[in-house]
């Protein structure tokens, strides 16, 4: 690296002492290209087939976009609530020691193990209006299952362990004399966490919400058992996808499956740029 | 402002880390706690600091009682090892942060803020980098703002932690001359805790020299250099050698031989000899002397530390020889201690 021309020329590979670059870089992209952009690039073949005005009556469809609506939508609330109540859970098992802490430790991770239909018909069974949770908000006036109510608080038990795991690693990191001179420094506690902690957190909490927030994109098993599934109300995309097909509609499921495709891909590049942005910052 | 610390004892699930530790700082002063790691100076630091409270005794700032203050309330500037600056903050926030998290009618404007950390970084000679973030800094650097940000507060007193142990040799002596300018510039009191002794003796006013959880000795550099009161510090201050001698009709004496030293004062019985390698005289009859058998001989900078074995009991000690003497190439060495100090066998 140092013997490198006063004008450093652009090159592909930077010199190392590493071996097997072009090993692994092949293997990567062959990789990358079998499993992730052949099947998304036959999506798109698939729904191009289509031709545009037909892709555009699909995508303006009352019933489309309200299933994408309630899609994104439920999966950004869930991914919000998350962050908030993920970042607590992280807060405490990394800060206390507290009989019983590994199991709760262990128990964040269910989301990620369970099936996630037994997780949809558990939650339903409970939030139902005869079920335990479900009848006592009843009178309240507040129906849970069978409203988008439900599918974010199924979406909120997928994405859990996603901001959890995230946070809790850069949250082990952070150095205990940070605190204590912001204490010294005259900061009470409540600003030390707000001005100190949370912003060496945030691209952490980013990265969670991310996660979070793609994966409830992407639910199916365990919403559409407490959905309800009324088209034009609580009827998710995927689920639209999936009818679609029932009905050999394959153009209009992969047209929609584009769409959502493409919402996401937005939507992710945009929260890495925020990332690389902050990191950039903080180094 | 005066710190004094009274009687404390600082115990950490039982075991005692300080042990009825007493100290008088007076205004103004650059004190040093000095001590191999585990003597206690960090606990002691931290104590002051109110970062720890102490199992028994008081600490005073001035005449008010701290040890009852919060660590918010007792208004310390503290300097961590490794600057523990906030990564997300630039220089000047990092800076500012001490006046920013004040409340009602303590807290500058924001404008007054700003021109306070400008000055404060034209003080610790980092004009110009208010807009960095500390990943973009040295560590010198770094520890710089870390100062900088400890004395925005106005601190009663700053207490600074092994300031310069992360730091590579020739900065370290860089910032070591530059802290002292500060000292003297600013005129606050500070206490800093480390275990290179160097530090300690060219910078502080006075050394606290700490061992085992307990003070051992108070003093000024010259103090603790030329009249150590202990055999801990005899040993742990400068270059020392130390023979087990006996002391009998008021002379020193090895095995059955009277070195030509004379202690009327010291008790009889067995005691331990000290003294400085290069603080000896050589003698070329031995009536009355130190001689040994020459096991080795390195250079060391401008002189030739020749290691000899003493006795039946093949004691080792070192004796310090300019670098052309003609004794260096001998395979005996007599000699006779100039300065020394006899404590009596534990």
């Amino acid at each position: 690296m140092t013997t490198a021309p006063a004008k450093a020329r652009w090159r592909f590979r930077q010199p190392s002492v590493i071996p097997g670059f072009g090993l692994t870089l092949g293997f990567s992209l062959a990789y990358l290209t079998l499993i992730i952009l052949i099947p998304l690039s036959g999506l798109i073949w698939r729904s191009a087939a289509l031709g545009w005005a037909d892709f555009w009556a699909i995508a303006t469809d009352r019933r489309t976009i309200n299933a994408l609506e309630i899609s994104f939508g439920t999966a950004f609330i869930a991914a919000a609530v998350n962050v908030v109540f993920g970042t607590i859970v992280a807060w405490v098992l990394v800060r206390y020691n507290f009989p019983g802490r590994r199991i709760v430790d262990a128990m964040v991770d269910l989301p990620f193990a369970l099936p996630t239909a037994v997780a949809g018909i558990a939650l339903t069974t409970l939030y139902a209006p005869n079920g335990w949770l479900g009848s006592l908000l009843a009178p309240l006036g507040i129906k849970v299952a069978y409203t988008p109510l439900g599918i974010v608080i199924a979406l909120i038990f997928i994405g859990l362990p996603f901001v959890v795991r995230t946070v809790q690693p850069i949250m082990e990191e952070i150095d205990k004399e940070v605190e204590e001179v912001a204490a010294t420094l005259g900061a009470n506690r409540f600003q030390t966490i707000a001005r100190v902690l949370l912003p060496g957190l945030a691209p952490a909490i980013v990265t969670g919400f991310a996660l979070a927030f793609a994966r409830g994109v992407g639910e199916y098993g365990s919403v559409i058992f407490i959905a309800g599934n009324l088209p034009y109300k609580s009827e998710i995309a995927p689920l639209l996808i999936v009818i679609r097909l029932e009905e050999y509609n394959y153009a209009a499921a992969t047209a929609i499956a584009a769409i959502m495709l493409a919402l996401s891909f937005v939507m992710l590049l945009v929260i890495n740029l925020v990332q690389t942005w902050s990191r950039k910052r903080y180094g | 402002m005066e710190v004094r610390v009274a009687n404390v004892r600082k115990e950490f699930e039982r075991f005692p880390a300080l042990q009825d530790v007493s100290l008088d700082i007076k205004s103004g002063e650059l004190i040093a706690l000095l001590g191999p790691s585990g003597s206690g100076k960090t606990t002691l630091l931290r104590l002051i600091a109110g970062l720890e409270r102490p199992t028994k005794g008081k600490i005073f700032f001035g005449e008010e009682d701290a040890s009852q203050k919060s660590i918010q309330e007792r208004n310390v500037g503290f300097v961590f090892q490794h600057y523990a600056l906030f990564r997300h903050m630039t220089v000047a926030d990092n800076i500012g942060f001490g006046l920013k998290v004040r409340h009602g009618p303590t807290r500058p404007s924001a404008q007054e803020i700003r021109r306070r950390a400008s000055e404060l970084l034209d003080l610790v000679q980092l004009s110009g980098l208010e807009k960095r973030y500390p990943a973009q800094l040295s560590g010198g650097q770094r520890q710089r703002v870390a100062l900088a940000r400890a004395m925005a507060i106005e601190p009663a007193v700053l207490l600074l932690d092994e300031p310069f142990g992360a730091l590579d040799a020739q900065v370290r002596r860089e910032l070591r001359r530059w802290l002292r300018d500060i000292h003297d510039a600013t005129g606050h009191t500070t206490v800093f805790v480390t275990h290179d002794q160097e530090e300690a003796l060219e910078l502080a006013d006075r050394v606290v020299v700490m061992s085992q959880g307990r003070i051992e000795q108070v003093g000024t550099a010259d103090e603790i250099y030329d009249t150590p009161n202990s055999p801990f510090v005899y040993g742990f201050i400068g270059e020392s050698s130390s023979l087990p001698v006996k002391v009998e009709d008021g002379q020193v004496w090895i095995a059955d031989r009277p070195i030509g030293l004379s202690a009327p004062q010291a008790p009889q019985g067995e005691a331990t000899l000290f003294f400085r390698p290069h603080d000896v005289e050589l003698v070329d009859e031995c009536n009355g002397c130190i001689a040994g058998t020459v096991v080795a001989s390195r250079r060391v900078a401008d002189t030739r530390r020749v290691e000899l074995e003493i006795g039946g009991e093949r004691q080792r000690v070192e004796v310090e020889l300019p670098v052309d003497h003609p004794a260096a190439q001998k395979s005996r060495i007599a000699f006779r201690p100039r300065r020394w100090k006899l404590f009596p066998a534990a």
